[in-house]
């Protein structure tokens, strides 16, 4: 091992700058600009004192820098604790050390601090990419250490040693992954400094919102199911429900859970399910109508949402069931129905008197005047389009008798101001609709762009009934996708266009092995620990049985390198076999063998100490250094050799 | 024969102890007769005696008045090789090694007079005192086994071995021999002083000039360029490449030296080892051989990081056996 006091050569220099640049590098877009470029004008001047062995700066100046930065780093998050100001921090000393080696324990503590950073990653992003990324600098991290002792090989070969090491670290590693007991939360449990530019749905909608996410191709939810995918036009998946208008915007009710259990009993057939929810930062959970079970940890909202009790901040997966026939809602309360009433005093004048005209042609028969919302939606000829035209004052009665033109918020709000104004409750719901199916692991993956709105209405005897306005001007929003509804491709997002097979196919082979990696990597869970144990036999283990089981894989796994390693010893040569015998007896007696000593000069010396058979030594020494190092080997030797040492009882 | 490396590595010579039938007689009485001359530095002897087997340069690095000359003197004698001394001076050129051509005023023509490096035996004494371009000359002679002088290309008698005195490189009026000249000698030893006994014979006894003198050739250069092939043939098993490799290989990634090994190095090695072996009549190489001779082989090749180790050759080569296991 390196002496702690060996100053640090040039080449161990140059391999310490390439490590904390791998190390920092991925880190500078969470930290703030200045620091970036503060760090890069250290490493610059770093690699400017390398490359002209120039003195490294004085130690005060050292010290100034520090209290710079650190005060640098309080100023901007006017607190030095928590996950970015931690990471800044750390990237200020990393950068500031470089400048600072002087013997070799100076390179050792900046390679860990490399390390460090390597995990700091993860406390922002835990992609593939990261993971990769990481392993990468960890390999860097490993040669540079290596090099800290000993910086005269190449740097390909320092590389390669540092990729072996890791390589025979490798299966421990999985092991402790598979087996260490897990807690439970996410691997990366820091809470986030706050979601932010998170896209999904908002608990508002007014014209424009959900078009605006049609813009992203960022993953809502994958979705698993048990049996066959149901036909896209049954994939509602039930999402914020808005009941209060104001004339503009609908919104959520700010209620908490009303149900802990559904409050109603399924018909038909069941569909079951497995969701994975990305991160929203909302609470609520998005099922499949309607839902049959609840989740742990989650309650029915009284519009038949579900919501965690905590909000959506790291990925989850939660088991579904969903009865696509059942009723709800026979009984309701009256406060929600009437609240499914409410509308403005005044605006949209033109729809008000349609929808009155209605009213008493019908009078209470709400399924009638839902009949006949619907025939008079679809002679409106409206037209579905992602950039439909800014809307005034009465956004209603502008969208169906002016611009005719609107996205499926248009379609939604409209057509429950149309009900409401007739007397008939009806609400809007949010959440998204269809989906796709990703065929490389079955998995259907829901996108931002699937976000959807449509609206229910309350009749008498059947409860809560789903109209979709959309699907009655443009279908094919609801059988196909998005892309098939909207004219020409507009704006539409490049991953949602469908006229690039090749890049879908490519999409969906990475989506599928993103998908892998969120749910056996960073999903795996205590549930899914014990999911594995369980297929392997052990049903539920403690501690003790799991520690156990670890440290005899471990055991195992450390004797097969260590048989890997031996490999070449225990392929040996006869000869060689019979020589460790001869050695081995010796050695009871006291005379060891070295392992660098030639025979002849072993038996000379074995010979010595032990003079009564010092004949029987010197002709095996002289026997078996003639076999392993002579010319050709007689056929009776080796059996000479061994009945020799049979013989040889010192 | 004591094999027992253990105990640093002096390696003493003890004929007839155990009878080889590959025992070549002729080695044995040069060698005898040498020890009869210079006495006490029986290691050092057969080391130079491995060399010239091995086709290989000496170094001989030690104070003046050790018997480095008598060693070449003794050595060219009992060989039936002619013999030449180049005393190296700071003022010397190279055309006082290769030889000059001189104007013949009645054949009008240029005649050539070789110089004291045409002979079978060269010794270059205090070589570290001639400036750089004088020891090139030298050195490329003893690479090449040629010498080219005013464009016509003469070779050098067969065989040829050239003995290299320098003097210890703290001592003032010195220039060091760069490394890649170094690497051109087999071997590099030492000579040192006498022990009590050995020095008590050499003062009591006759006269060292007489003795030289006295000396009959036990071989014919022939003969000894045979015995140079018979070096080459023997066998070195894959065992004791292994070996080898071995060692070199721990040189390149022990931190101790600059750099580890060169394949040269590895060449060289190999090469003494065998004569060695062949010297202790042997058709094989053991590793005790090349034990035997690593000091020889790396005290002029492998720089110490470490400063203290750098005087201590001995110290080191053990460090280096006894670090490495037999594979």
């Amino acid at each position: 091992m390196a002496r702690t006091n060996r100053p640090v050569s040039r080449r161990q220099a140059w391999w310490l700058l390439a490590t904390a640049l791998a190390a920092s590098l991925p880190l500078a877009p969470q930290v703030p600009l200045w620091l970036s470029l503060a760090a890069g004008a250290v490493f610059s001047w770093r690699a400017a004192l390398t490359w002209r062995q120039w003195h490294l700066p004085p130690r005060w100046l050292l010290v100034l820098l520090v209290i710079a930065g650190t005060v640098g780093v309080f100023l901007q998050y006017r607190t030095t604790m928590g996950r970015t100001p931690g990471i800044a921090l750390l990237v200020v000393f990393l950068s500031l050390k470089l400048l600072e080696l002087r013997a070799a324990r100076d390179a050792v503590a900046t390679a860990l601090l490399c390390y460090f950073l390597v995990l700091g990653q993860f406390l922002f992003t835990q992609t593939i990419p990261t993971a990769l990324l990481a392993c990468l600098t960890v390999l860097i991290t490993t040669a540079t250490l290596l090099a800290a002792s000993d910086d005269r090989p190449q740097p390909l070969l320092q590389l390669r040693r540092a990729g072996l090491m890791l390589a025979q670290a490798l299966p421990f590693m999985l092991l402790l992954f598979l087996l260490f007991p897990r807690v439970q939360g996410p691997l990366w449990g820091i809470p986030q400094d706050r979601i932010s530019a998170v896209s999904g749905l908002s608990d508002t909608m007014s014209p424009g919102s959900i078009a605006l996410l049609s813009q992203s191709d960022a993953i809502a939810f994958r979705v698993q199911f048990k049996g066959t995918v149901p036909p896209q036009s049954e994939l509602y998946w039930r999402g914020p429900v808005m009941p209060s208008f104001d004339g503009r915007s609908w919104r959520v009710r700010q209620t908490l859970g009303a149900y802990t259990e559904v409050p109603y009993s399924g018909i038909g057939a069941a569909v079951d399910y497995e969701v994975t929810l990305e991160p929203h930062g909302k609470f609520w959970l998005f099922a499949l109508e309607l839902p049959a079970t609840l989740p742990a940890d989650s309650a029915l909202t009284s519009d038949y949402q579900p919501i965690a009790r905590q909000a959506v901040r790291n990925r989850m997966r939660y088991a579904q069931r969903a009865w696509p026939e059942a009723i709800a809602g026979i009984n309701e309360a009256s406060s929600i129905l009437r609240e499914a009433l409410a509308l403005p005093r005044d605006g949209n004048p033109r729809m008000r008197a349609i929808a009155a005209g209605w009213r008493a042609q019908h009078g209470d028969d709400g399924a009638a005047i839902l009949a006949t919302a619907e025939t008079f939606f679809g002679q409106q000829l409206l037209i579905y389009t992602l950039n439909p035209p800014l809307l005034g004052a009465d956004i209603v009665d502008e969208f169906l008798f002016d611009t005719k033109r609107g996205f499926c918020e248009h379609f939604a709000a409209a057509f429950v101001f149309a009900l409401r104004a007739a007397g008939v409750p009806a609400r809007v719901v949010a959440g998204y609709q269809g989906g796709e199916v990703n065929p490389v692991d079955g998995y259907l993956v829901v996108r931002q762009y699937d976000a959807h709105a449509w609206a229910e209405a309350w009749i008498a005897g059947r409860g809560w009934v789903r109209i979709d306005p959309t699907a009655i001007s443009a279908p094919s929003r609801i059988n196909s996708n998005l892309a098939s509804a909207v004219p020409t491709e507009e704006g539409l997002p490049f991953l949602a266009r469908s006229d690039l097979a090749w890049l879908r196919e490519v999409r969906y082979r990475l989506d599928a092995v993103t998908n892998g990696w969120n749910q056996w990597v960073l999903g795996y869970n205590p549930q899914r620990q014990r999911d594995l144990l369980a297929g392997l036999g052990m049903n539920e283990p403690d501690w003790r049985s799991m520690t156990a089981v670890l440290s005899v894989l471990c055991g195992g796994v450390m004797l097969g390198l260590t048989v890997w390693i031996l490999r070449n010893r225990l392929r040996v040569d006869p000869a060689l076999a019979a020589w460790r015998r001869f050695t081995a007896r010796l050695a009871r007696r006291g005379i060891v063998w070295q392992p660098w000593e030639g025979p002849l000069a072993f038996a000379e010396r074995a010979a010595g100490q032990a003079p009564r058979h010092a004949k029987s030594i010197v002709e095996i020494a002289t026997l078996y250094a003639r076999m392993r190092y002579g010319p050709a080997p007689q056929a009776g030797d080796l059996l000479q050799l061994k009945q020799k040492i049979a013989a040889f009882h010192p | 024969m004591n094999y027992n490396v253990a105990q640093k590595h002096i390696i003493h010579q003890r004929p007839g102890k155990t009878p080889n039938p590959m025992r070549l007689p002729e080695l044995d009485a040069i060698l005898a007769d040498i020890n009869r001359i210079i006495l006490g530095k029986d290691r050092p002897i057969r080391l130079s005696l491995a060399c010239l087997l091995a086709r290989g340069h000496l170094l001989i690095e030690d104070l003046p008045g050790v018997g480095k000359t008598t060693l070449a003197h003794v050595l060219a004698r009992v060989l039936g090789l002619d013999f030449q001394r180049i005393q190296f001076t700071s003022d010397m050129l190279p055309a006082d090694i290769i030889g000059v051509s001189i104007f013949d005023r009645e054949s009008g023509a240029f005649h050539f007079h070789p110089g004291p490096i045409f002979t079978q035996v060269v010794l270059a004494d205090e070589i570290n005192r001639a400036t750089p371009k004088a020891q090139s000359a030298l050195l490329e002679a003893m690479e090449e086994r040629q010498v080219t002088a005013e464009g016509k290309t003469r070779a050098l008698p067969e065989p040829f071995f050239v003995i290299a005195t320098q003097n210890p490189t703290y001592q003032i009026g010195t220039f060091p021999l760069p490394e890649s000249q170094l690497d051109r000698f087999l071997l590099k030893i030492e000579l040192g002083y006498p022990d009590p006994a050995a020095e008590r014979e050499l003062l009591a006894g006759a006269d060292r000039r007489q003795l030289v003198a006295d000396l009959v050739p036990r071989i014919t250069p022939q003969r000894l360029i045979e015995l140079q092939n018979t070096v080459r043939a023997v066998h070195a098993s894959p065992a004791l490449i292994d070996y080898v490799q071995t060692l070199a290989a721990y040189t390149r990634a022990a931190p101790r030296w600059q750099e580890g090994l060169s394949p040269r190095a590895c060449l060289a090695l190999l090469a003494v080892a065998r004569a060695w072996a062949l010297l202790d009549g042997r058709d094989h190489v053991l590793p005790e051989d090349v034990q035997a001779v690593l000091q020889g082989v790396i005290a002029h090749r492998l720089r110490p990081t470490d400063d203290d180790a750098r005087s201590h050759a001995e110290a080191v080569a053990a460090a280096l056996i006894e670090a490495v296991p037999l594979p």
